[in-house]
């Protein structure tokens, strides 16, 4: 067991836990965090994406050690006032069915937009293709990711 | 005017409290008979002017909790916003509570439109006894009766408890589709905000206080059971309180985290007896398959005598494997066994069978035991099994407290319930223009029911009637189900067995379309152009309506104009959960591999209730039998499952999704399933249009692996 101090969603909170326990489940159960899912533990389906420091990264397979003293933003984190333009362009776009693995897909998509405010099909393609999502929303989560760009429809 | 019977309508009075409530029965199929009078939804209208549908639909994605409001709305003359949807909890007061099948708009509609109606009825009624005016100087609008005369208006919940009193009427008069306001529209799905701000509970999310985490170590040999166990290392792990065997091939470890049961599991070491099945593999279940098709089967559909047709005869035989749900969220579930009584926090499609199941596995009555209802990350058929939800109820039972059970990846590939895998022999006659005069399909596979040790009555899968049906008017046509044995545990997965059925008839289609020398499209057309009834178990297939989406969908995909080189066309139709069904692909080949670039789908299902909602579903079918047919495979190496994760079993990704344009035949009939009958086409009409491409026939899926 450490002690160690994280800082998540602009708060820092002080965790007790093994220091390999994956961020993931330091956030669901231990900060009770839960927008943030499990869906495979292997890094290979990004239900689980957080932002470390601005970037995407795998809770699932991120050691909480890691991210000591970095800047850990979830989904319950993203829209700092009220609902973040990605979330708006979701609803707007109505992309979620089960709804499970939207919140990875937003965090994916936040962190594309981040670096590449208009993205292109090809971008986005290459940015969300680590997500899964069984429903197969993927058509519609192309469309809001433009919306939210501001590029007006899919391209 | 449609008449109620008292068979629909069995209570109306007064609520808990003050109010209305009318109680109504809902069928899980349309074709299923109601065995008793107890009614299993109601309708609620509380003086606050609050509507609450009080139903067992689980909502597992395709939409239910806005569709099903929707439709009630529609005739109540309510505001469908302010409709609350309750999930009913497990109760043999609710009758059939399945949540599966394509079925929860199907076999809602007239019983929830009446509901409405009748409710609408009472209001006015109560509105004009209130008033001292006639009833038909009343009229129901946006949760109101109104007096436009004298311009006075009550709100439902002011007239609820008044209508409460009244006879339910017997003569309703139902809406025309022409008139509908609601119904039809596309309407915003209501749950899309909590979902995209991640305060969406799912069933892996529920949290009750005091309460530990479990994951099984479960017997990797299908049929296998523990041995011993040592359990010295997960002991040392911080956190681990319980490590115990709670069933013949399962030791659960618990520990106060999810993490800290994990790691409990990873050193715990379990020594298994591999029981009779240490030896099997997936070429001998496909071998054993070919062995049963030697035997008669049971005739699913038989018109004319397919047998004695003569001329040329065009045969092939088509391989389907065993394929996994894989639904995002993890199978899990929470359990609070307090000795007289068990309380259960489930994602599940059939509460009754998770509370019967429960209740067996620990030895409590049925009405002991409390299923509450979660949403779910998917369902796709595997959250119709109760494995996880008896595990969480044993683990609960031996550690005397509350318990969430998570499976990993790992455990929901290796301990599913599988596809069946089946084999299909297509024979067919042709005539001199290359027609068939005879077409027989005879279909060997494993029975799900069979497998699961319920009834196959006279030896058909109770799931083929909905799933197997003729598509087109060949005058002698077989239809023959050859029941197979396996001792790999078989689940309903989206489609169930019309994912197979179509695979094997449509990619037989074309084939017999190559060898006489035509057009697939316009060879199916053909076989199309004369209107009949093909009479199906409870459905009847009407070959108009066939035509009708395959006629729009080469229109849609301009199926006779030039593609660009090197992209094809491949097209397939079905139609399952009585829904009509064609799509056409375009692909192109990219190192032997096929590239979707685009689906034109059409359906008609009836009445569309939301447009939005049927995109969403059709799409979404569409990408999930992609990854179907392109990589879904189930193998089996001594006994176990080989496949553990998304490297191993792959599902469809961004990058190799098609744009998918969905249309609907404008339609006033009854509304009929959505969410499964886009799935079967898609392999088919992939390899057909890998067949325009390189005159290769793919006769086996995954298309990846032939």
């Amino acid at each position: 067991m450490a002690d160690l101090i994280l800082r998540v969603n602009g708060s820092e909170k002080k965790v007790s836990v093994s220091p390999e326990t994956p961020l993931l489940w330091v956030l669901r159960d231990t900060l009770e965090l839960t927008g943030t899912k499990f869906g495979c533990g292997a890094g290979l389906c990004g239900a689980c994406t957080v932002h470390v420091d601005g970037n995407p990264i795998r809770s699932c397979s991120t050691p909480v050690s890691q991210v000591a003293g970095k800047s850990v933003t979830t989904i319950e984190g993203l829209g700092a006032n009220g609902l973040h333009v990605l979330q708006q362009a979701w609803i707007a776009e109505e992309v979620p069915q089960c709804g499970y693995c939207q919140t990875g897909q937003i965090m994916s998509a936040a962190a594309l937009l981040a670096k590449t405010p208009k993205p292109t099909d090809e971008q986005i393609s290459a940015a969300m293709n680590g997500t899964l999502c069984r429903c197969g929303t993927y058509e519609r989560i192309r469309k809001a990711v433009h919306r939210a760009a501001g590029n007006g429809g899919a391209q | 005017m449609s008449p109620l019977s008292r068979r629909e309508f069995v209570t109306a009075g007064v609520a808990a409290g003050t109010g209305l409530v009318i109680g109504f029965y809902l069928p899980h199929k349309s074709s299923s008979q109601q065995d008793s009078f107890s009614p299993n939804a109601y309708l609620r209208i509380t003086p606050d002017n609050k509507v609450t549908i009080v139903v067992a639909r689980s909502e597992m994605g395709q939409g239910v909790r806005t569709a099903l409001p929707m439709i009630l709305a529609e005739e109540l003359e309510a505001d469908w916003k302010q409709i609350d949807i309750e999930q009913a909890g497990a109760s043999t007061l609710y009758g059939d509570q399945t949540t599966g099948g394509s079925a929860s708009v199907r076999t809602t509609w007239d019983p929830m439109r009446k509901a409405g109606a009748a409710a609408r009825e009472m209001l006015i009624s109560a509105a004009a006894l209130t008033w001292g005016v006639p009833r038909s100087t009343c009229a129901a609008e946006n949760s109101h009766i109104k007096h436009a005369a004298t311009n006075r208006r009550l709100s439902y919940g002011e007239l609820a408890s008044k209508a409460a009193t009244l006879p339910i009427p017997t003569d309703v008069p139902l809406k025309q589709s022409k008139d509908y306001k609601i119904v039809g529209q596309r309407l915003a799905r209501v749950d899309s905000a909590a979902k995209v701000k991640g305060e969406a509970v799912f069933g892996i999310d529920f949290r009750s206080p005091g309460m530990k985490f479990a994951v099984l170590s479960r017997c990797p040999t299908i049929g296998g059971k523990v041995s011993a166990f040592d359990d010295k290392e997960s002991k040392k792990i911080s956190g681990v309180s319980y490590v115990g065997k709670i069933s013949e091939a399962a030791v659960a470890v618990v520990a106060d985290s999810v993490w800290g049961a994990m790691e409990g599991r990873r050193v715990l070491n379990v020594t298994w007896d591999d029981g009779p099945n240490k030896d099997l593999n997936t070429a001998a279940v496909m071998a054993s398959l070919k062995q049963t098709a030697s035997k008669k089967g049971a005739n699913l559909y038989a018109a004319g005598d397919a047998a004695k047709a003569s001329g040329r005869r065009i045969s092939a035989e088509y391989e389907l494997p065993f394929m996994a749900h894989a639904p995002m969220e993890p199978g899990n579930c929470t359990a609070h066994y307090q000795g007289s009584k068990c309380e259960l926090w489930a994602p599940t499609q059939v509460p009754q069978d998770c509370r019967d199941s429960v209740a067996t596995a620990i030895g409590l009555d049925p009405d002991q035991v409390k299923v509450n209802v979660t949403l779910m990350g998917g369902g796709f058929g595997r959250r119709l099994e109760h494995d996880y939800a008896v595990e969480a109820a044993l683990v609960s039972k031996a550690i005397n407290a509350p318990v969430k059970v998570i499976w990993t990846r790992e455990d929901d590939m290796r301990f599913s319930t599988y596809r069946p895998a089946s084999l299909h022999q297509l024979s067919a006659t042709l005539d001199g223009s290359g027609f068939p005069v005879a077409l027989a399909h005879r279909i060997i596979a494993p029975s799900i029911s069979g497998r699961k040790g319920q009834p196959v009555p006279n030896g058909v899968d109770p799931d083929l009637p909905d799933e197997a049906g003729p598509v087109y008017g060949v005058p002698n046509y077989l239809i023959e189900y050859v029941m197979a044995e396996t001792p790999v545990p078989l689940g309903w997965m989206r489609s169930v067995y019309a994912l197979q059925a179509a695979f094997a008839l449509e990619s037989f289609m074309d084939e017999l379309a190559v060898a006489a020398g035509k057009d697939p499209l316009q060879y199916r057309l053909h076989l199309l152009a004369k209107d009949q009834d093909l009479p199906y178990f409870t459905t009847t297939w009407h070959t108009a309506r066939m035509r009708a989406v395959l006629q729009l969908a080469a229109e849609k995909a301009g199926w006779d104009k030039p593609l660009p080189a090197g992209h094809y066309h491949g097209v397939a139709c079905f139609g399952c959960f009585a829904s009509y069904m064609a799509e056409v692909v375009e692909i192109t080949m990219e190192k032997d591999q096929p590239r979707v670039h685009r689906v034109v789908a059409v359906v008609d299902c009836g009445q569309v209730v939301n447009p939005s909602i049927l995109e969403q579903q059709i799409q979404g079918g569409i990408v999930y039998g992609l990854g179907n047919a392109l990589r879904a495979k189930i193998t089996i190496e001594k006994g176990r499952v080989v496949q553990g994760n998304f490297d191993d079993y792959a599902p469809l990704r961004m990058e190799e999704t098609p744009a998918v344009e969905v249309y609907a035949v404008p339609s006033a009939e009854v509304p009929t399933g959505i969410g499964e009958p886009s799935v079967p086409p898609v392999a088919p009409a992939v390899c057909n249009a890998i067949y325009a491409a390189t005159k290769k026939r793919i006769r086996a899926l995954p298309i990846l692996s032939s």
